[in-house]
């Protein structure tokens, strides 16, 4: 195919992919280095109020917003250079809180930028292991399953996997929230004072048993796919050579699947380090925010109507950190791919 | 039956297989139980839905008090109506897609998938309501048999009539449909024709674009976002200079005599939708059309096709199952966001998902929890379906591009 005409075929989605993704990425780093603010303007108003033989009368300075010429507020937006980015890690707070009168890490985690850092981190590397571990699981139980049942197990398993994620989300919590029938029969038969609710950890470890739950089948399916390539040759010689099950599994099958569980890890801790919807529908922004939230939440208006597109941008920017990191791996092996095919 | 071709050293033993059965039993139960607890939680009245005894929950006593409920006999026909819709779409709907083959592929599946749908929810609406009243009807007089017509479980629509109809519902339910349905269509469009040069061509070029597709395909969404909210606020003042400069004006001017405000216009979120998933999109589809033999393409460019024609006359006819199954994961990062969507759409062109948040927050009546549930059910249902009758290409397609590599 001549490069006239791959350009003629990719170009639509060039294009789209140019200006959506890459022309916001730049918007947002020049953004995140401007603030735009409401011009005011100090105006002096004379109140006056009757009084005896003369008007009592005040002059008071005050400031107003300045209205342009089409009757809107004139704004105006001024290089801020780094500002933004001192609002959003609030590095003065951390120093006080490592200073000799502040409580160290303990402090530092109620801010609420490195708040969302440490949950989206602990989060995201926590989830990993149980992921492709409950995957693996899930995958090798169904091949061993008898076959006409395998059908509908693969359905039970899609379910968490494709319905709405806040929607899922927000099945859990009903199950847990208030006197929700989970929460209820635990109290029924553990401890009468359980509440799932009332304190952050709780949340945040039904936040990791919902991602588990939404993302296992995921692992499983590619899991299972792979089972099914297993050379049985092999096996055979390892029975032969009298392997347990547990070393047919440990020598045989996993080295098989390693190139999977590199693939499913890869995807899981890019998904994984976006973590959002948990949030929204846990309703968990009081205990535990992630990084994405806290974008998001600066983007929303808030009670009186402003949002804070400068802060986003630069909790955006410190956001993209962390991708790049987890996309090194991912891109050299791509490379090393590449290289090798040509 | 399928022959198990597994060797016999290779089968499970009995320790295995009770094993086996128990871990996947629990695991059933935890996948469906959250969803299967909710559905049953939306037909219950209040007093049934928040009780802490689960066998009222299931039962409903007080809703089959209140508002009447289901006979032995309307379960096992819905049972029944299940497993039917079960057959049909694993079983008679492809065999009816087999037989209808010589007309093309996108109206008979088109046809295929809009009767199904249509079957169920007439059978479901009104079909079978019909029956189980008529049978319960008949069975009521005849003693012993009567106690099977006689209500056992409590049911009631009330939540759902209240979303759907109070509260307007439908409304978001059809900004959803409408979203989704361009996302899928204008995201199948490009991606096809990119998917398609990228997997025949060799060179650089092709390399660097897939790579920076994987780089975007990892972008936080709430990074694009930050750009997007700021442009689509103040599109007005943004966009007018392309409306004043006479080159383009005259061409900006048969749309509109101004430039429009992009918050809340559904066209200009499905774009950003179908942009954010593209990279995804050309992946999968690239993958797919690496799996047709290239000699197909060659023989019809030997035939005296263009490009465009071989691709269209040769390709596309071989490449629907590859084709569907990227639709279907279209279909799920459109209908399923809730980050752009709740950003970008103001209250009037609000989807399903991000509207769900005003049930949250009202926590006044007993009801309106249940409301809630009933919304939250509202949007799993369709997926349901989906998978239902999709499962053969959700799972080709997850695993398309990772055993290949």
């Amino acid at each position: 195919m001549r490069l006239r005409t791959l350009l003629f075929f990719t170009a639509p989605s060039a294009v789209l992919m140019l200006v959506f993704i890459f022309g916001p990425l730049v918007s947002v780093a020049i953004q995140s280095l401007h603030t735009t603010t409401v011009v005011r303007e100090m105006v002096t108003v004379e109140t006056c109020s009757p009084g005896f033989l003369a008007q009592i009368c005040t002059t008071t300075e005050r400031s107003q917003v300045k209205m342009g010429p089409d009757g809107k507020p004139l704004t105006e937006t001024r290089f801020t250079g780094l500002d933004a980015y001192r609002a959003v890690l609030e590095l003065e707070k951390v120093a006080a809180a490592f200073s000799d009168a502040g409580k160290g890490v303990v402090d530092v985690l109620r801010l609420d930028f490195w708040r969302a850092l440490r949950f989206t981190l602990t989060f995201t590397f926590i989830t990993l292991p149980l992921v492709v571990g409950f995957g693996l699981v899930i995958a090798l139980a169904v091949n061993n399953a008898m076959r006409a049942i395998r059908g509908p197990l693969v359905f039970v398993s899609l379910l968490p996997f494709v319905i709405t994620p806040v929607i899922g989300a927000l099945a859990i919590r009903w199950l847990f929230v208030g006197d929700g029938i989970v929460t209820a029969t635990l109290r029924a038969w553990v401890d009468p004072s359980i509440s799932f609710f009332a304190q952050g950890w709780t949340i945040e470890l039904l936040m990791l048993v919902y991602r588990v739950w939404h993302n296992a089948p995921f692992a499983f399916i590619i899991f299972y796919a792979g089972l099914q390539t297993v050379d049985q040759d092999t096996l055979e010689s390892a029975v032969i050579d009298g392997a347990s099950r547990w070393e047919r599994l440990r020598y045989v099958v996993v080295p098989h699947l390693a190139p999977l569980i590199v693939f499913v890890s890869l995807i899981h801790l890019m998904d994984a380090y976006r973590v959002f919807e948990e949030v929204v529908g846990f309703g968990s922004e009081a205990h535990v925010i992630s990084l994405q939230w806290l974008t998001f939440n600066y983007l929303m208006p808030d009670f009186t109507g402003n949002r804070y597109i400068a802060r986003a941008s630069a909790s955006s920017m410190l956001t993209l950190v962390g991708i790049v990191l987890l996309l090194i791996p991912l891109l050299r092996r791509v490379w090393r791919d590449n290289r090798a095919r040509s | 039956m399928e022959q198990d071709n597994t060797p016999e050293a290779l089968r499970p033993g009995p320790v295995q297989r009770v094993g086996v059965a128990v871990f996947l039993t629990v695991w059933c139960f935890i996948a469906a139980f959250p969803l299967v607890w909710i559905a049953v939680m939306s037909f219950r009245a209040p007093q049934d839905a928040l009780a802490a005894d689960p066998l009222r929950v299931l039962l409903g006593p007080t809703t089959l008090a209140a508002s009447g409920g289901l006979s032995v006999i309307d379960i096992v026909l819905g049972i029944g109506f299940l497993w039917l819709a079960w057959r049909a779409a694993t079983r008679f709907v492809p065999g009816l897609a087999v037989r209808m083959e010589p007309v093309p592929a996108v109206p008979r599946w088109l046809a295929l998938g809009l009767g199904y749908v249509l079957a169920l929810g007439a059978g479901g609406l009104f079909v079978l309501p019909l029956v189980a009243r008529a049978l319960d009807a008949v069975l009521a007089p005849v003693p012993g048999l009567g106690l099977l017509a006689e209500p056992v479980i409590g049911i009631t629509l009330d939540h759902y009539r209240a979303v759907w109809v109070r509260q307007e519902f439908y409304r978001n339910f059809l900004n959803s449909m409408m979203v989704t349905l361009g996302v899928v269509v204008i995201s199948l469009t490009v991606g096809t024709l990119a998917g398609y040069a990228l997997a025949r061509s060799q060179s650089r070029v092709a390399f660097w674009l897939l790579v920076a597709a994987l780089v975007f395909r990892a972008l936080p969404h709430s990074v694009l976002a930050t750009g997007y909210v700021p442009f689509f606020l103040n599109s007005r003042e943004i966009l007018a200079p392309l409306w004043e400069w006479p080159l383009t004006g005259w061409f900006f001017h048969l749309f509109s005599s101004r430039p429009p405000l992009l918050y809340g216009q559904p066209l200009a979120t499905i774009i950003v939708l179908v942009s954010i998933n593209q990279p995804f999109t050309i992946w999968m589809l690239r993958s797919f059309f690496q799996n047709i033999p290239a000699e197909l393409d060659e023989a019809a460019r030997v035939d005296g096709c263009s490009h465009l024609e071989a691709f269209w006359r040769a390709i596309m006819p071989v490449m629907w199952p590859g084709v569907i199954t990227t639709g279907l994961f279209s279909f799920l990062l459109a209908y399923n966001d809730y980050l752009v969507t709740a950003l970008l759409l103001d209250a009037q062109s609000m989807t399903m998902v991000p509207a769900i948040t005003q049930f949250l927050n009202r926590d006044v009546r007993l009801s309106d929890q249940i409301e809630a549930i009933a919304a939250a059910v509202s949007i799993t249902a369709p997926l349901f379906v989906l998978v239902l009758a999709f499962q053969r290409q959700l799972v080709a397609g997850l695993t398309q591009g990772a055993v290949k590599g």
